[in-house]
């Protein structure tokens, strides 16, 4: 018997890497804007999806929806209701959307027909952070009732986003919800990282947020 | 917790290497993982026996090296690595940097295995090969630095 080392160096995630390289790559020839949204469970991902594809459809916009859960499709309902394609992912136990499932759930839409695609993340502020999804933008709900220190409690997802968006806005003086310790701990564990401040019951900072889609999504044309 | 799917990908590369070369038995896997990975090393450490269990892995031991998050500074031009995840400055000059270079990893690194000898009776134990600098997989236990 002989004892002998090996070297092998690859990614432990490197399947799920390679199919959302795929996946982006489809994506991108469509010119879709893709957007992958994350938060912990309760943050308000999907009522703030629903007011945006409600918003979208009324501006003429072509959207559709993936949502994961774990064990329910009352997500995918509630979504339905916007008027606009929506698939649930069952992830069956995962805490985490995998870039095979997203692939899985396109089947038979008209990709070419789109403009943006969300995909709503399973609630959990850990184990997506590690998997791609072929998405363009990262996004991660914080909402006022969590408090400001969570960045700092799970800087991986943090620092993994591209953008963030401050959500429940109209509970802030509720809770008492101190804006600029969020903020600060959100440069401290992401400089330069983008940040929202919304309500979905209100409306307020819906506009900037569509905004910002509108320009993302201009970006992504220009780059086909 | 994904820690669990994340050592069936580790067993799952492991025993495909460990076949192709015609190995019996994997005695060691070594892993990279950066400071802003995802992972966190004791559930996958625990996950890891699970996931070994009656496979070509079974009883081997899982070395993890743990690899800090590095940053670029502009302001001083520099790499250097970041004390704490978070507070992204630098820490040569404490100014203000995203710029991040190392921390996403999450790698197999290399195995050790036990292959059918010529000479039977003559075991041999090798050290990891150290090809590349920062590739050493010897310094097993991870980086004491490490902040969690
Ligand atoms: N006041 C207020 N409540 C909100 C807002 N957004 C969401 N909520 C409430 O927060 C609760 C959770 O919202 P969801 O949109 O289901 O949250 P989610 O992130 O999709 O939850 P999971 O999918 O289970 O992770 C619901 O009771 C919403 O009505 C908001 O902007 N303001
Ligand atoms: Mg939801
Ligand atoms: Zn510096």
């Amino acid at each position: 018997m002989e004892t002998r080392v090996l070297e092998i160096r690859k990614g432990i995630l490197n399947k799920n890497d390679e199919i959302a390289r795929g996946l982006r790559e489809r994506l991108h020839a469509c010119g879709l804007l893709t957007i992958n949204l994350v938060s912990s469970p309760g943050s308000g991902k999907t009522t703030f999806l629903e007011r945006t594809l409600r918003s979208l459809r009324e501006r003429g916009k072509a959207a559709a929806a993936l949502v994961g859960d774990l064990a329910t499709d009352n997500d995918a309902r509630r979504l339905a209701q916007a008027g606009v394609p929506v698939r649930q992912i069952h992830t069956a136990g995962h805490c985490h959307l995998e870039a095979q499932m997203v692939a899985d759930h396109l089947a038979g839409w008209d990709l070419a027909a789109l403009e943006y695609l969300f995909i709503e993340n399973v609630g959990n502020l850990v184990c997506p952070s590690s998997y791609d999804l072929g998405e363009d933008v990262r996004v991660v709900l914080l909402s006022v009732t969590e408090g400001e220190d969570k960045p700092l409690k799970y800087p991986t997802i943090f620092n993994s986003s591209d953008v963030a968006i401050l959500a429940k806005m109209d509970l802030a003086a509720a809770c008492e919800f101190d804006l600029g310790a969020a903020q600060a701990n959100i440069q401290a564990v992401r400089p330069g990282m983008l940040t929202l401040t919304v309500s979905s019951k209100s409306g307020e900072g819906m506009e900037d947020w569509l905004a910002l889609l509108a320009q993302k999504r201009m970006e992504r044309v220009e780059r086909r | 917790m994904h820690e669990l799917s994340i050592a069936y990908s580790v067993v799952e590369i492991a025993s495909e290497s460990a076949r192709q070369a015609g190995a019996r038995r994997v005695n060691a896997v070594y892993l990279r993982l950066g400071a802003l990975c995802g992972v966190a090393r004791g559930a996958l450490e625990f996950s890891y026996e699970i996931a070994a269990a009656g496979t070509l892995l079974e009883g081997s031991t899982l070395v993890i090296r743990e690899l800090p998050a590095r940053v670029y500074c502009p302001a001083c031009q520099r790499e250097g690595d970041l004390e704490s995840v978070q507070h992204f400055l630098c820490p040569h000059c404490g100014a203000v940097t995203g710029d991040l270079r190392q921390g996403r990893e999450m790698d197999v690194e290399a195995i050790e295995v036990d292959l059918p000898g010529a000479e039977p009776g003559t075991e041999r134990r090798e050290e990891p090969e150290r090809e590349h600098g920062d590739a050493g997989t010897g310094d097993s236990q991870g980086n004491p630095e490490q902040e969690r």
